[in-house]
C-alpha cells in the first residue's frame, strides 16, 4: 500500500480567522492509519481549533482539508449537555452510531465505567464522564480518533492506564488518532509524530526532534525539553537534577 | 352514543397527539417553544389567504408558516437583534397583519374564536384525512432524521464531526414544526398549538430517564389531554383547545409528584 493511502486527513496550510483575528493559521500536518499525531502548545495557540478543522467543524476556513474517512471518533474538549435531555450512559453510547449491546459493554469496560451503563449522564463525575466520552469515541472502531484532552479530570492512574488504552486502540484497529494533550510526560512515549502549535505550526517531528528545537525550548523551557528527550531514552535509566545518568 | 361530530374530534385529536408527542419532546430539548409560538402566530395570516383564495386551509398555513420560517433566519443572519427579539417581531406582526386582513374580508363569515382557540365543530372528514396524513408524513420523515437530529441536539459538534450533517436535519425539523401547526390549527387553535407540543412533553420529563420514556409519556399525555379536554368541552360546551391544554396542564401537576418522589429517593 502506497502511503498515499493510508492517509486519513490531510490539513493544507490551514486556518481559520473569527472576527478579523487569527485562531490558527498555516497548519499542514496529517494522520495516517495506524499513526499517533499529537498536538502541543500554550493556552490559546489553536490546538482545539485545528483537531476541529480538521474534523470539518469549520466551513469558512482558509488553506483546505482532505477527509478520507467518515468513520470518526471526536473527544471534545469541551462539552456543554443540556439536563433538560433525560440521557443515560447508554442512550449516549448510540448517540451518533447504532451498537449492540456487546460492542457498547466492550467499551465501557475498556475505560472502566461499565458499572455507570444505566445511570443519568448529569450524575457522573467529571473523571467518570470523560471515561464515557472516550468509550463512546472507541466504540464504533472509527477510522480516525479525533482525542482533544481525552484524559481531563482523570485520576492519576486511570490517566496512565487510558494512554495505554489509546496506544493499545492505535495498534489494534490500525486507526489514526490526533491527540492533543499538556501532558507532556505521558503523551510522548507513544506518539509517533509532535506538532507544536503557538498560533501557528512552530515545528514539527518526532518527539525527539522536536525536543532538540530552540522555538520549541522557547515556548515550553528547557525542562519540557528534557522530559520529551528523556522518553526517548525507553526508561532504562534516569537522569538527576545534577545531569547524572542513574541506570534504573 | 356520541354524536358524529364528536366522534370526528376525537379521532382528530388522537391523530393530533400521536404528532405533537415526539415533536413536542424536540420543541422542549431544543428550546424552540416560542418560536413554535411564532409560527402558530403566523398561522393567522395562512387561513386569511386561504379564505380570499378559495385555498386548503392546512396547506396555506403550512406555507405561510414555512415562510416566516425562512424569513426569520435571513433576519437573524442579517441584523443584530437577538433571536427572541426577532421571534416577537414576527409572531406579533404577522398575527396583526392576519387580525387586519380579517377585518377586510367582511364578505366571509369569519368564526374568529374557532380559530385562537379551536373548534371541535369544525371538524370535517377532509380534515381527518389531512391530519392523518400528514401526521404519518410527519412521523416518518422524524423518524429519519432522528438520529442526525437528537445527536445535534445533545451536542451540535459531535455530530458535525462524526459526519451526521445536523444542519440538514435543524431545516427539515423547521419543517415539521410548521407543518403539525397546519394540521392541527382546527382541533387547538392559533393560540394553543405550542401548549399542545409543551406541556405533555414537560410532563413526560418528570416521569422519564431516557429519551425514549419521555418520547413515549409525550404521547400518552397528549392523549389523555385530548380525551379528557374534549369530553369537558361537549359536556360544558367550552372550546377545545383551552379545555385540551387544561387538561394537559392538570396531568403536568400530576407529574410534579412523581419528581417529588425521585427526589426524596436520591437523597
Amino acid at each position: 500500500m502506497s502511503t498515499d493511502q493510508n492517509i486519513l486527513v490531510k490539513l493544507n496550510n490551514a486556518g481559520l480567522q473569527l472576527n478579523n483575528k487569527w485562531l490558527v493559521k498555516g497548519v499542514s500536518l496529517q494522520v495516517e492509519k495506524g499513526k499517533i499525531v499529537t498536538l502541543i502548545g500554550p493556552n490559546g495557540s489553536g490546538k482545539s481549533t485545528t483537531a476541529k478543522i480538521a474534523l470539518g467543524i469549520y466551513k469558512k476556513i482558509d488553506g483546505s482539508v482532505e477527509k478520507y474517512t467518515n468513520e470518526v471518533g471526536y473527544v471534545p474538549q469541551k462539552i456543554s449537555i443540556d439536563w433538560t435531555l433525560p440521557l443515560r450512559v447508554n442512550d449516549f453510547m448510540i448517540l451518533t452510531e447504532s451498537l449492540n449491546k456487546e460492542t457498547i459493554d466492550e467499551a465501557l469496560s475498556l475505560t472502566g465505567v461499565i458499572h455507570l451503563k444505566d445511570k443519568n449522564l448529569g450524575d457522573l463525575s467529571g473523571g467518570e464522564f470523560q471515561r464515557v466520552l472516550l468509550a463512546r469515541a472507541i466504540s464504533k472502531k472509527p477510522d480516525l480518533l479525533v482525542l482533544d484532552e481525552p484524559v481531563q479530570g482523570v485520576d492519576f492512574t486511570g490517566e496512565i492506564a487510558l494512554y495505554e488504552l489509546i496506544k493499545k486502540i492505535s495498534d489494534e484497529l490500525d486507526c489514526g488518532i490526533l491527540l492533543i494533550s499538556h501532558d507532556l510526560h505521558t503523551v510522548m512515549s507513544a506518539t509517533d509524530h509532535v506538532v507544536c502549535l503557538n498560533g501557528h505550526v512552530c515545528c514539527s517531528g518526532s518527539p525527539l526532534d522536536v525536543a532538540k528545537n530552540n522555538e520549541y525550548k522557547a515556548l515550553f523551557g528547557e525542562q519540557a525539553s528534557q522530559i520529551l528527550s528523556r522518553y526517548k531514552h525507553k526508561h532504562d535509566h534516569i537522569h538527576t537534577d545534577e545531569g547524572e545518568i542513574k541506570k534504573n | 352514543m356520541f354524536d358524529d361530530f364528536f366522534i370526528r374530534a376525537l379521532v382528530a385529536g388522537i391523530g393530533v397527539a400521536l404528532v405533537t408527542g415526539p415533536l413536542g419532546c424536540f420543541v422542549i430539548w431544543r428550546r424552540l417553544s416560542y418560536f413554535g409560538d411564532t409560527l402558530a402566530h403566523s398561522a393567522l395570516l395562512g387561513v386569511t389567504l386561504a379564505f380570499t383564495m378559495e385555498f386548503n386551509i392546512a396547506l396555506s398555513v403550512f406555507i405561510i408558516s414555512s415562510m416566516i420560517a425562512i424569513i426569520l433566519i435571513q433576519l437573524q443572519k442579517k441584523t443584530n437583534l437577538p433571536g427572541d427579539a426577532l421571534l416577537g417581531l414576527l409572531a406579533h406582526s404577522s398575527l396583526a397583519v392576519g387580525l387586519v386582513v380579517v377585518g377586510f374580508l367582511s364578505f366571509i363569515r369569519f368564526d374568529i374564536m374557532g380559530l385562537l382557540f379551536g373548534d371541535i365543530l369544525a371538524v370535517s372528514v377532509d380534515d381527518l384525512l389531512i391530519i392523518w396524513i400528514g401526521g404519518a408524513l410527519i412521523l416518518l420523515v422524524l423518524k429519519l432524521i432522528w438520529k442526525p437530529l437528537f445527536a445535534s441536539t445533545v451536542n451540535y459538534e459531535l455530530a458535525e464531526a462524526e459526519g451526521l450533517n445536523p444542519d440538514r436535519a435543524k431545516a427539515i425539523f423547521t419543517i415539521l414544526m410548521a407543518a403539525i401547526i397546519a394540521i392541527s390549527i382546527k382541533m387547538v387553535g392559533l393560540l394553543l398549538i405550542t401548549g399542545m407540543l409543551i406541556i405533555p412533553a414537560a410532563m413526560a420529563r418528570n416521569l422519564s430517564s431516557s429519551p425514549q420514556s419521555m418520547v413515549i409519556y409525550s404521547i400518552i399525555g397528549g392523549l389523555l389531554s385530548v380525551i379528557i379536554g374534549l369530553f369537558t368541552s361537549l359536556e360544558f360546551n367550552t372550546s377545545s383547545g383551552p379545555s385540551i391544554i387544561t387538561a394537559a396542564l392538570l396531568l403536568f401537576i400530576l407529574s410534579l409528584f412523581k419528581i417529588k418522589q425521585s427526589i426524596k429517593l436520591k437523597n
